[in-house]
């Protein structure tokens, strides 16, 4: 078993704003190399600030309060900003939630794909134009031209989350840091990105960090699995073991709360007050344990 | 059919000027007392228009809604009111269906003071508390604002707006879209209690066909301003008649692993997108 | 929500009010009181100060403080009536124009547009030609060229509350245009609207001196800030207190209203306020 190509140790942060609320709890999560590594759970449970604090982009109001996050190795969170620069669109790339905010409303398509093209690979302004058509290709956008010349407005919300994904894996990345990648888009929209991830994915060898509320999605695209919530890791493992056996009881809960379209009578049992009351003690008593360990 | 309470026919709707493009094409519907319909589409569907226009919120250019055996499809805003009482909706966005410079307590009590449901304030907020307490939430909530509760507590004073008034029939517009699923769930177990309890006829518009599948006995599936299929839950489930419904069922990831999911059904939809 | 600019702009502007109803008693000369033995005297604490004239003579011997405390009749009552008659106007006008749309709209932005491509400063002179120099026409001034101001920002502000769902939902319940107009939508758009009144009193306040300055406004012998400010411009080398004083008062006054309307629009705007 090679070294992973990410790994998380311990990560810890919290919220000033919010009395020094923790948001995450000494996190730790591995991705191998070619490997597709999910993180999900609910909103506020912590998955976007995983992703940010890989990124070097966590809010001002968040703080890091312990924990590494290896990188073939290095530590993204000892970098300098110049050196965290250079790794991040060449060897980390982003697929964004939201394609309507993450390109730029007043620059064709065109310009936006080749400026990392130009920046990162050093290309020059034809090869980059030529590697963007090809990308487009790859992504199987079937009028590259057409799209290449579009105003990001003109163009459906999957073909600018495929723009996106071009964008990501264009630049052969060695890990991508997908966020809620399908969220946004139609559920017919949302198989043809999640085939076109898998399928780049693999083509290029690419490590995959999926971060997602949606247990289905997981499902089929993520090899592992870490369960996140309340910034706390609650299961992990391979995404088979932890959906068809589930341990933990939030696994249990999520997966009894899910309306399943072939099982007519799930979706309406919220999970029981007694699971959050354990749930809830389980983190406090984390909570307790972490605060002896600093002050003691 | 004796047990109709909404009925639409041939719907066409168009928003902007004359002359542009329609959004709803032809569209029947109909919803019988205390049934519970669900309207499924992706965006572009015209599922929340058709929604709109069978609340008369939107006028169609052509076709009919009849409601209770009488057409009110042409009512104007007066003869429509005392039908108000009895046709309510359930919005998406709990944050800006509830006014934010309006306590809970004053959103649900001037419905009931409207139609004459109670006779003082203080009857009317006797039957708000009453309302409150069916939907889980507290009396105290009567003070709140919008802004310091939960989603899932707004969804809720949303719900409890809605059948304040009693109505037959009740319209949900994509209302547990932004939920947490385990808020999703407390919600959908809430509509399906009440609209039994109530005998309330109800429209479920969703883009998650799993959802639908859990609270409602129909689902008219839409695509483009047209209905693509319409029939029992169960029977469009096992067996969809239109490619684009078995598109759209198969496309749902359900949670568990299935390594052909992805690759499965990729001519299908290629040559149905075209 | 005490926040402290509001506070602190909202006393002074209480003191103000404070010095112009009470004037009389509080100022300690009489403003118009010709003294020329005592012409140009510098404030106490400077060489050759006259007690009792705190803030030194002008070029006519009257006390500058006095003068500068009867100011604030003229200037306050012009911010108070001008701001509020435009207010009036201008937010009546852009709620009709944001809520009913269509030709109403339509008419009323026609009328903003044409309205707003007048010289304001031409208008105002040709006001006072018509109406004659006075306060009154001072007010006429100001609230015939802001109201749409007014208008344009509430009419947007408007349309915005228009399109969300809690209006949809009045709708749906069946509550009357007005009523929907007025008890749903105007108490989102008061916050906008007290941002804009108190700037406007600025603005109102420092118009009112400009036409003073050119002798457009009162009589020369009520003392106005504007009016000062124009003496005072002549004799600066000999006495910069009759210039300093009343353009201290003019700059607190609106910096006063300004921190006024922003901490008011702060404090009253729930979704800011979080």
């Amino acid at each position: 078993m090679s070294a992973p190509r990410l790994s998380i140790e311990a990560l810890s942060a919290i919220s000033l704003r919010d009395s020094n609320r923790p948001i995450l709890r000494r996190v730790s999560l591995a991705v191998g190399v070619g490997e597709v590594h999910g993180i999900v759970g609910e909103s506020g449970a912590g998955k976007s600030t995983i992703a940010k604090a890989i990124l070097g982009i966590i809010p001002s109001q968040v703080r890091l309060t312990g924990g590494r996050i290896a990188f073939e190795g290095r530590d993204l969170l000892s970098l300098s900003r110049n050196e965290l620069r250079a790794l991040l669109g060449r060897d980390i790339a982003l697929v964004p939630q939201d394609p309507s905010t993450a390109l730029n409303p007043s620059r064709r398509i065109d310009a936006q794909l080749t400026d990392g093209l130009r920046l990162k690979r050093g290309l020059s302004a034809k090869d980059a134009r030529l590697r963007a058509r090809a990308l487009l290709d790859e992504v199987q956008i079937r009028d590259p031209e057409r799209v290449l010349m579009s105003y990001p407005h003109q163009l459906s919300g999957g073909m600018r989350q495929r723009v996106l994904i071009a964008a990501a894996f264009g630049l052969e990345p060695k890990l991508v840091i997908a966020d809620e990648p399908t969220t946004a888009l139609d559920v017919t929209v949302q198989k043809q990105i999640l085939r076109l991830i898998r399928a780049l994915q693999e083509r290029h060898g690419t490590s995959v960090l999926f971060v997602s509320h949606d247990l289905g999605v997981v499902a089929k695209i993520c090899d592992r699995l870490s369960v996140l919530y309340m910034g706390r890791v609650m299961e992990q493992g391979a995404t088979a073991d932890v959906l068809s056996t589930p341990r933990h009881a939030y696994t249990k809960a999520l997966l009894a709360a899910n309306p399943r379209y072939d099982r007519p009578d799930t979706g309406l049992e919220p999970t029981p007050p007694e699971v959050i009351a354990a749930l809830r003690a389980e983190i406090a008593a984390f909570d307790a344990g972490a605060r002896e360990a600093r002050d003691g | 059919m004796a047990d109709e309470l909404l009925a639409a026919r041939g719907l066409v709707v168009a928003y902007g000027r004359a002359g542009s493009p329609a959004v709803l094409h032809d569209v029947d519907i109909s919803v019988g007392k205390g049934e519970t319909v669900g309207i499924v589409g992706e965006s572009g569907s015209g599922k929340t228009t058709l929604g709109r226009t069978l609340l008369g919120l939107v006028r169609p250019l052509a076709g009919s809604v009849a409601f209770d055996g009488s057409d009110i499809t042409a009512l104007d805003e007066k003869a429509r009111r005392p039908l108000r009482r009895r046709m309510q909706m359930i919005f998406q966005d709990p944050m800006s269906s509830l006014n934010p410079r309006h306590t809970i307590g004053r959103i649900l009590v001037e419905p009931v003071l409207l139609h004459g449901l109670a006779r003082s304030r203080d009857a009317a907020l006797g039957l708000v508390h009453g309302v409150l307490d069916r939907v889980g939430l507290s009396r105290g909530t009567v003070e709140r604002y919008s802004y310091e509760l939960s989603g899932g507590q707004r969804q809720r004073v949303g719900i409890a707006r809605a059948v304040v008034l009693r109505p037959d029939f009740v319209l949900a517009d994509e209302i547990v879209s932004g939920l947490d699923v385990s808020t999703q769930a407390q919600v959908l177990r809430l509509l399906k209690e009440l609209t039994g309890e109530m005998h309330l006829a109800l429209a479920f518009i969703s883009h998650d066909l799993s959802v639908i599948r859990s609270i409602c006995q129909r689902v008219v599936v839409m695509r483009e301003g047209r209905v693509v299929e319409e029939g029992p839950c169960e029977r469009v489930f096992a067996a969809p008649a239109a490619a684009y419904t078995r598109m759209l069922i198969d496309a749902i990831p359900l949670p568990a692993v299935d390594p052909g999911w992805l690759t499965r059904g990729a001519a299908v939809e290629a040559a149905a997108t075209g | 929500m005490r926040d402290p600019k509001v506070v602190c702009a909202g006393g002074f502007i209480l003191f103000l009010i404070v010095l112009a109803l009470g004037a009389p008693l509080i100022a300690p000369k009489d403003p118009l009181a010709q003294n020329l033995l005592i012409a140009t005297v510098p404030p106490v604490g400077f060489a050759d100060a006259e007690p009792g004239y705190l803030l030194g003579t002008d070029g006519l011997g009257r006390d500058v403080l006095s003068r500068v405390i009867f100011g604030t009749q003229v200037s306050l009552t012009v911010a108070f009536v001008a701001a509020g008659l435009s207010c009036l106007i201008g937010s009546l006008l852009g709620l009709l124009a944001g809520f009913l749309g269509g030709f109403v709209e339509a008419l009323i932005s026609r009328l903003v547009d044409v309205w707003m491509a007048f010289p304001p400063v031409l208008l105002s002179i040709l006001l006072v030609a018509v109406l004659g120099t006075g306060l009154h026409s001072v007010i006429a001034a100001i609230v015939v060229i802001d109201w749409t101001r007014f208008c344009r920002v509430v009419r947007t502000e408007t349309m915005g509350q228009a399109q969300m769902d809690y209006v949809t939902a009045a709708r749906t319940i069946g509550f009357s245009q007005p009523t929907i107009l007025f008890r749903e939508i105007l108490p989102n758009v008061v916050p906008v609207l007290i941002a804009l009144l108190t700037l406007e009193m600025g603005i109102a306040v420092v118009v009112e001196a400009i036409l003073s300055f050119v002798g457009l406004s009162v009589s020369s012998d009520t003392p106005t800030w504007g009016g000062m400010i124009a003496e005072g411009r002549q004799i600066v080398h000999e006495g910069w207190w009759v210039l300093a004083a009343p353009l201290a008062a003019l700059f607190a006054t609106v910096v006063a209203f300004n921190q006024l309307g922003d901490g008011l629009a702060r404090s009253l705007d729930p979704v800011l306020r979080r």
